[in-house]
Order: C-alpha cells, then structure tokens, then sequence
C-alpha cells in the first residue's frame, strides 16, 4: 500500500542545511500497523507528511496505493490524498466552530462520499461520541477529540491512515483506545502508518521502525 | 457539508470579527448612500422651495396687479382732475406770423432769433415748464415724392431757476429722423431704416403712434439739421411750451403779458386742447403703473434666481464634501476589510492546514474566505443603505415633507446590495488568495 524508497528531506536551518529526512526507505502493505519510533526532531512528522502527499521529498520515490501522488497536479494531489489517505494528529486539528458531527464529515467537502451522513454516524457511534455529537471541540474531553479526529480520518474509508503522535496528549487510558482504533483499521484491511515516541505503540504495530537524525537504525 | 455551511458555522462562532467587519461595510456604504440621498435630498428641497416662490410671487403679482391697476386707474383720474384746467401748451411766435398760415397750412415761415429760447430760459418766467425751439415748414420730400411738415428740435432747454426736468420731448440726435403715423405707414419705414431727406441720409430713430393731428404727417429732425436744410441757421420759427400752469382764469393773457415782457415783438397762441395735456399725463400715469408691475416681475424673478443660486452652492458644496469623504470612507473600510480578513486567515492557519491535508482544494479555500466576504457585504450593504439612507434623509428632509418617498430610489438600493459584497470581496481578495496558497505541511509541522 505505502513504499517509500530511499526518501530525504531536508531544511535550511540557523546553521546550515539540515537533514531531517535521509534515505529512508520502508513499505506497508495492507492490513499492516506500522510504527515508526524515534525522539522528538528526528524527522517522524517530515517523513509522515511526505508518505501522505503534502511534502514532496527532495530525493527518492513514494507511492501510495501504487501512485506517486507528486506526480499528481496539486489540485488532483489534493483529491488523492482525500480518497486514498486519512489524517490523525496530536492536536487533533478539529475545525473549532464545528460540531463533531460536522467535523467528522469535513472530508465530504472534498469528495463525495456515499452515504456521508450515515457514514459519520456510525463512526461517532463507534468511537463513543453519540451524545457529544452536537458538541464543538471546545466542550470535548482531549481523549474525545482524538477519537472525533480519528472518526473525521476514517470517513472516507481511506486505504492509508497516517497517524502523528496520536496518543502524545492523551491519558493512559484513552492512548490505547486510540491505538486499539489503529489496530483494528488495520485489521480490517487498512494500512497504518504511525509516527510515535510511544513504547506502548510496540505492542500493537506489526513492525516497527526506530529512527534517528532522519534514518532508520537498528532497534 | 458543504462550504457555505462552514462559512456560517464560522460567522457564527467568531461573531466579533464579523461585526467589525459589517460595520466596515455598512459604514463604506452608508457613507456613499448617505450622500446621494443628502444630494437627492438638496434637489428635491430647491425644488421644494423654488415651487414654493413661485407660487408666492406669482399670488403677490397677482395681487400687485389688481393693485397697481386700481392704483392706476386711482391715479389717471387724480391726474385727470389735477390736470383739467392747469395742464396746457403753448405756442411762442414771431409777431409778423400769420396765424392763418398756421391753422390752415400747418407751417409756419416767419422767424425769430434763437436766442430767444435762452433768454426766456434764463428768466424768472413761473407760468411756463419746458420750452423747446424748434423750426417748422411745410416741404416737399423728393426723395419719398410727398409733402411733409419738417420739424427741427432741439428737446428742452432747462429753465434756469429750476431743478432740471426730464424733457417731455426728447432731443433728436444729429443723423437721425422721427416720423409720424402717416409717414412710416405710407412709406413702410420702420425703426432703424435709413432715409433720405433733402439730399442728406438720416437714420429712423422712433416712429410715433396715430395722433390723429398734423403730428400724423409730420417729420422730427434735429434743429441745427432743420435749420441747415431750411436755410434758417440761428433763427427759429417757435418756442413750444408745454404743461403750461396758470391758475387764473384768463390763462393764456396771464402767460402772454409775461412772456411780452421779456421777449417783446412775439405772439402766443394756445397750441392743442387741454385734453390732449391730459392725455398725455394719463399715459404717463399708467406707464408708471405698468413700470411699478414690471419691478415687481423683475424683482420675484431675482428672488428665484437668488434662491435657485443659493440652493445651487448648497448642492456644491455637498458634492464637494461628498466627493472627497466617500473615496476616502470607502478605500479606508476597504483596506479595514482586508486587514480583518487578512486576521481571519491567520487565525485560521491550522483549519486552513488541515482541511488541505485531508483534500480540499485551493479553489474551495478560496471560496470559503470570498463567501465570507460575500455575505458580510450583503449584511453590511444592506445596514448601511438603511443607515445611509435614514441619515440622508434625516438631514436632507423635514420629517414632514410629503416628498420623502420620492428620496427612495430602487437603483440606489441594489447598487448598495451589488457593490457592497463586491467591494468585501475585493477588500478581501488577497488575503483569500494568500490563504488559498498556503502550505499546510508548513504548519502541520510547525505544530
């Protein structure tokens, strides 16, 4: 579902250029949890938006269900990435004006999905978040905005879920909710990609990647 | 879900930021109906007013009218009485002249010095008013192949003992001719034809109405001109003395033993009947009448003028101010949209971020920024075309004037509602723009 072959990235920093990504190279396959673990700055949100469509790598190749979306025009990138890919992230990025139900249908605004409504209920239903539905972010529990961030990812059935730091804000408790969430998205035939500094994340990836300084070193 | 339910989802919860963002709008466009209305407002006043003076001056000289015409008609007959029995002329001659000649030619041939007129001017002589010298005789106008009388005057000679008089009869300029009914009706002459008598060229100066006297076939030119002509030159044939005043009742003896003693060796003779005095005092009563209606025309139509000017520079100085203020008003709410939109995208980066991310495009983003600004300027144009209008017309209209409706305009109207989201949209095209182009993984990693 996702390779990535030989990829870096890097930045012009204060003090020269930096490598934040550096020959990375990995695939996913689908149903497969993967997570890539490493400290903070070593590279893991640079790499994650670069598998998701949104940060072309200055070397190497992806392809996400077997298309390179760079070799996509950015407006046809866009519809790619709202078909093919869905987004988890530690702030969660809610719209804060926005119900939860509105929320988990804002992919709708960039394709048409099929039964959109009832799609979006049924994941609210499934994360716990009936009677929060019509609630704004603001009034959400940290742990139901992730869960309410998750369901918005899920509504278009994508076939790669990209998660940063999903548990990062999070207790104990709904950390491995979330990561349970991941698992069984998994276990129903997606392919999860997940950047975390997290060690619970090893219990429930099927592989897992340790980072360092943008490559990828031997755990 | 769609765009426009995210644009209102979003006016709703930062409800501030709209607010400022109306008022920006309203303010723009009620500055800009505010002042087509105040202007709208000025014409309709100045109307208001001039029709209001019309009507003023036109029931005044109405009113003027009856009065002047009974005021007139008091004074014809006031002058009717007055002059009935005082107001006469008279004829000064030679002594040698043959009455006879007179009456029945209609010329006179004798001739007497014409410094007579002066030496009777110069005296202290109470029973005659204007004297005017003048030649007559009876000649034969080859030119026009007709006989005419040739009158030579000189107008008035100023008695002086007394404050000088306005002439009865005017002088006639040198080169110049007047002629009587008869003459300018027989020969088709009118005012400003030339005419030549007795091998020289005169302009037509004046042609006179139908007297029903010798005056009918008779013809003015200036004295020394006559005197020239006729070979007269210094002589004169009579001294005409007109609204002669004696009170007593022999009046012409009374005027005759006066005149005998300063220019001895003449004659005088009544010349017309009172009536035709009479007349003439009655004409000029009723032309003082007819002059006092046309003062009283001339001065309401200066009053109209003055009012119209008034309204005129009122009305300039509106546009004016209006000129300049709505420009301004309208860039300064302009630029105040685009820095509140512009606060909006900033605000919004990390919607903005991720709402890219999971695959909305350039295009909607943009949209959702310019339908904001669509509505806000359909909201504010419509709180400034009330408010504009409500203070035009406020200050441009009495409450009570029955022409208020006439200031709404249905055009003004839907420019307002027109313009306003397009001046919104426009104020906030960059911002939209640089929102539209913004890179999410920027601020996802940043985040």
């Amino acid at each position: 579902m996702l390779q990535v072959s030989q990829i870096a990235k890097s930045y012009q920093g204060e003090n020269g250029e930096v490598r934040a990504v550096d020959q990375f190279s990995m695939s996913v396959d689908a149903g497969r949890f993967a997570a890539v673990r490493g400290p903070s700055g070593c590279g893991k949100t640079t790499l994650l938006l670069m598998c998701g469509g949104l940060l072309a790598p200055d070397e190497g190749n992806i392809t996400v269900a077997g298309q390179d979306p760079y070799g996509l025009p950015p407006d046809s990138r866009a519809r790619f990435r709202a078909t093919n890919v869905g987004f988890v992230f530690q702030q969660f990025h809610l719209v804060p004006y926005l119900s939860v139900l509105d929320n988990v249908l804002a992919p709708a605004l960039a394709s048409n999905v099929a039964d959109a409504r009832a799609r979006a209920m049924e994941l609210i239903g499934r994360f716990g978040l009936e009677d929060r539905r019509h609630h704004v972010p603001g009034h959400l529990s940290t742990g139901e905005r992730q869960r309410a961030a998750l369901a918005r990812a899920l509504l278009n059935r994508p076939k790669l879920l990209l998660a940063d730091e999903p548990t990062g804000n999070l207790d104990h408790e709904n950390a491995e909710a979330v990561l349970g969430y991941l698992k069984d998205f998994a276990g129903e035939g997606g392919a999860v990609l997940l950047v975390t500094h997290d060690d619970r994340a090893v219990q429930y990836a099927d592989e897992v990647v340790q980072i360092r300084n943008g490559r990828p070193v031997a755990d | 879900m769609n765009v426009w339910r995210l644009v209102v989802r979003e006016i709703s919860h930062r409800r501030l930021n709209f607010t400022l963002g109306l008022v920006s709008v309203a303010v723009a466009v009620g500055c800009l109906v505010g002042a087509l209305t105040l202007l709208r407002a000025d014409e309709i006043r100045t109307a208001e007013i001039l029709d209001r003076q019309r009507t003023e001056n036109e029931q005044q000289i109405a009113k003027r009218q009856t009065d002047v015409e009974q005021a007139g008609a008091e004074l014809q007959d006031a002058m009717r009485k007055i002059t009935k029995g005082l107001g006469f002329n008279i004829l000064i001659l030679p002594e040698q002249q043959d009455l006879h000649e007179l009456h029945v030619e209609g010329t006179l041939s004798s001739t007497m010095p014409e410094e007579y007129v002066d030496r009777l001017a110069n005296s202290r002589i109470v029973t005659v008013n204007h004297l005017l010298p003048m030649v007559m005789q009876k000649i034969r106008w080859e030119e026009r192949e007709r006989s005419i009388i040739l009158v030579g005057t000189r107008g008035e000679v100023p008695l002086a003992h007394r404050d000088p008089k306005k002439p009865l009869l005017d002088q006639v300029p040198a080169g110049s001719i007047v002629l009587g009914y008869q003459i300018h009706q027989q020969l088709g002459l009118a005012k400003d034809d030339t005419v030549e008598l007795l091998g020289r060229e005169f302009r037509v100066v004046d042609t006179y109405d139908e007297r029903g006297t010798s005056d009918d076939g008779t013809v003015w030119i200036n004295l020394a001109e006559a005197q020239e002509l006729l070979g007269k030159q210094n002589l004169v044939n009579a001294i005409l003395a007109l609204e002669c005043n004696c009170a007593a009742q022999d009046r012409v003896g009374e005027i005759r033993t006066e005149i005998a003693g300063i220019l001895p060796g003449t004659q005088v003779v009544e010349r017309g009947p009172p009536a035709l005095a009479r007349a003439e005092a009655r004409n000029r009563a009723k032309q003082t009448a007819v002059g006092a209606l046309e003062q009283e025309q001339a001065a309401a139509a200066e009053t109209l003028e003055r009012l119209e000017s008034e309204q005129a520079a009122i009305r300039g100085q509106h546009e004016g101010f209006a000129s300049i203020l709505v420009p301004i008003v309208i860039v300064g709410c302009a630029v105040w949209i685009g820095f509140l939109t512009f606060g909006n995208v900033r605000q919004r980066n990390s919607e903005i971020a991720i709402l890219r991310a999971i695959g909305v495009r350039s295009p909607q983003i943009l949209l959702i920024f310019l339908g904001k600004a669509l509505i806000l300027g359909l909201a504010g144009g419509a709180v400034g075309y009330a408010a504009g209008f409500a203070i035009g017309a406020g200050w441009g209209l009495s409450a009570e004037s029955s022409r208020l409706q006439e200031l709404f305009t249905p055009q003004l109207l839907w420019l307002a509602l027109v313009a306003a989201p397009l001046l919104a949209a426009v104020a906030s095209w960059i911002p939209a723009m640089l929102a539209a182009g913004q890179d999410p993984a920027l601020v996802l990693q940043e985040e």
